[in-house]
């Protein structure tokens, strides 16, 4: 696949998602707009865009990353128990600083993404039984332990309301104000570029980095770290969007190789030409209500994903 | 040269290395055989810096090496382990072009892919060089990694057990190349290797360590000895001499 088709393909949904929704706004009268279609247009659907393009293209490349350091194809946000951290991490910063900033919220939840992301890194070297598919079993099971952990203290505070807001994956309520958290994730992914070359030879094992002069711990530290800031901010602004970190990796691997140098590009660009479809998916299905994104990415990303475990051996994952 | 002196390691207060003294000179192949468990990883290991020793003193032309900078290091010797583990989707070329690391952290210049280019010319790989490592044989790719460390460009270079699972011919190739960077490129090899008719005949000096101890080390043709194997693998191995080669019989 060339990268100028996928660039297109996000030109081309990006268009679509700007002019599809209740308040009737067509490509043709962009130049004159009335007072309240112009409103529209920038308080929701560009910051929604935004947001879609950011948390897609953001969550791929975290779920390419991690996969790259824990070297297994299919460890990611959803699977090491990533996601679940920066959830509980939310809660705990709601229930300590009753009145928490955005910003305080995003430091809480950055921390317990960290940690919880290290836990299972830790596990992962004492395990000794290293399958591809038993690995994310364990995070996965890591995960739903925090989880329920999150739900013991969100029953006992009356939040349960509040947790599930961000357990599903929702871009109907972005509106500009309340998304700009979003744009943390860019530093990271800036970072990740830079270090695409390191992040490769760290995943081929810390005596090959040691070989090469390459400082392993370090490397990996820095990994994680970009993980754990990029997955709680978009769990703080979005939600949950499960899968993704999971299956673009994957899918890129395929034609692209796994040097990062290789699939950055790819793999942000199919990330955000993924969650701009399921988006839209989800905003004309039941026209003109909405289908929050969480539900049309795992129903389509888990289709995608059994192929993919199908048709691993003849993939090479 | 390298230099080991009195060097001891335990896992879990179990010695592995008790006491070894060793000096490996340049430009030598010099192969470590021995029992399975005599500790030839671990000193290997050791010497190229992956586990850390618990007693002794190793050091390359003088410097110690626990001391040593990893990017300087890295320019000096390379290791290579025994390669199956990676199971990353990469071509041929990009994983050469990792053995410029130290040079160019990543970001490769004109010289450092004229290196790359020498080193896949060097192993014969100019063929398969953007095809993906899982889809090689396991000599290509195990020549592949010797590419890399040819591109890294190391005086010294380590290698654990290079001919595992490698059919006879693999095997030869492999050999043929190392004694070629020793004898045109003055590099100084060294090689774990069970194969002792492979030891026996491609290199300079051996060293046989049994539970953690050298045993005897010397020119190859003073340890391939009757005695001096009988001793180390406890079973009787007929030694005949065919083209100048000692050839050891114990089938």
């Amino acid at each position: 696949m060339k990268i100028r088709y996928l660039v297109l393909a996000v030109i081309i949904f990006s268009v679509i998602s700007l002019f599809i929704g209740v308040t009737d706004i067509s490509p043709l009268s962009l130049f004159n707009l009335s007072e309240e279609q112009q409103q529209v247009l920038l308080v929701s659907r560009i910051p929604r865009l935004i947001s879609i393009v950011i948390a897609g293209a953001s969550m791929s490349i975290v779920g390419l990353i991690m996969q790259q350091l824990s070297r297994n194809k299919f460890v990611s946000p959803t699977t090491a128990g990533t996601m679940d951290s920066a959830r509980l991490g939310i809660l705990v910063s709601m229930m300590v600083f009753t009145s928490a900033a955005p910003f305080q919220k995003m430091l809480v939840s950055f921390a317990f993404a960290l940690a919880g992301t290290f836990i299972f890194m830790k596990i992962l070297d004492k395990i000794k039984f290293k399958d591809a598919i038993f690995i994310p079993l364990v995070g996965l099971m890591f995960g739903n332990i925090i989880s329920s952990v999150s739900m013991f203290f969100a029953y006992q505070n009356d939040l349960i309301q509040n947790m599930s807001s961000w357990m599903q994956g929702d871009f109907s309520m972005i509106m500009s104000g309340n998304y700009e958290m979003m744009y943390v994730s860019i530093p990271g992914l800036i970072l990740a570029y830079i270090f695409a070359n390191k992040f490769t030879i760290a995943g081929m094992g810390e005596d090959f980095s040691k070989n090469l002069g390459l400082n392993y711990r370090q490397v990996v530290n820095l990994g994680l770290s970009i993980s754990a800031l990029v997955t709680s901010s978009v769990v703080l602004t979005v939600g949950v969007i499960p899968f993704l970190g999971l299956i673009i990796p994957n899918i890129v691997t395929i034609y692209q190789g796994d040097h990062l140098k290789n699939t950055l590009a790819h793999t942000a660009l199919l990330g955000a030409v993924f969650v701009l479809f399921c988006d839209i998916i989800g905003r004309i299905v039941i026209y003109p209500y909405e289908i929050p994104i969480s539900l049309t990415v795992g129903v389509i990303g888990s289709g995608i994903f059994i192929y993919l475990l199908l048709r691993r051996k003849k993939y090479g994952l | 040269m390298v230099d080991l002196k009195n060097v001891f390691k335990a896992y879990n207060n179990k010695p592995v290395i008790e006491d070894v003294s060793l000096t490996i000179d340049k430009g030598t192949i010099t192969s470590f055989i021995g029992p399975n468990g005599a500790g030839k990883s671990t000193l290997i290991s050791m010497i190229s810096r992956l586990i850390a020793k618990d007693n002794g003193d190793i050091t390359i032309d003088g410097k110690d090496i626990f001391q040593a900078k990893n990017n300087d290091l890295a320019k000096k010797i390379s290791i290579l382990k025994q390669s199956n583990a990676i199971n990353l989707k990469l071509t041929v070329r990009e994983l050469v072009s990792f053995g410029r690391f130290p040079y160019s952290q990543g970001k490769l210049t004109k010289e450092d892919w004229g290196k790359v280019d020498e080193a896949i010319e060097y192993m014969e790989l100019q063929d398969m060089q953007d095809k993906f490592l899982e889809e090689l044989s396991g000599g290509q790719r195990q020549r592949a990694h010797i590419a890399m460390v040819i591109a890294q460009d190391t005086e010294y270079i380590l290698l654990d057990e290079p001919l595992n699972n490698l059919d006879m011919r693999a095997s030869t190739q492999i050999m043929k190349t190392l004694r070629k960077l020793v004898d045109e490129m003055s590099k100084t090899i060294l090689i774990v290797i069970h194969d002792i008719n492979f030891a026996s005949c491609y290199s300079d000096n051996i060293v046989a360590l049994k539970d953690g101890k050298v045993m005897k080390q010397g020119r190859a043709c003073d340890v391939i000895d009757k005695c001096v194997l009988k001793d180390l693998y406890d079973m009787d191995i007929d030694i005949k001499e065919i083209d100048n080669r000692r050839i050891c019989v114990y089938y």
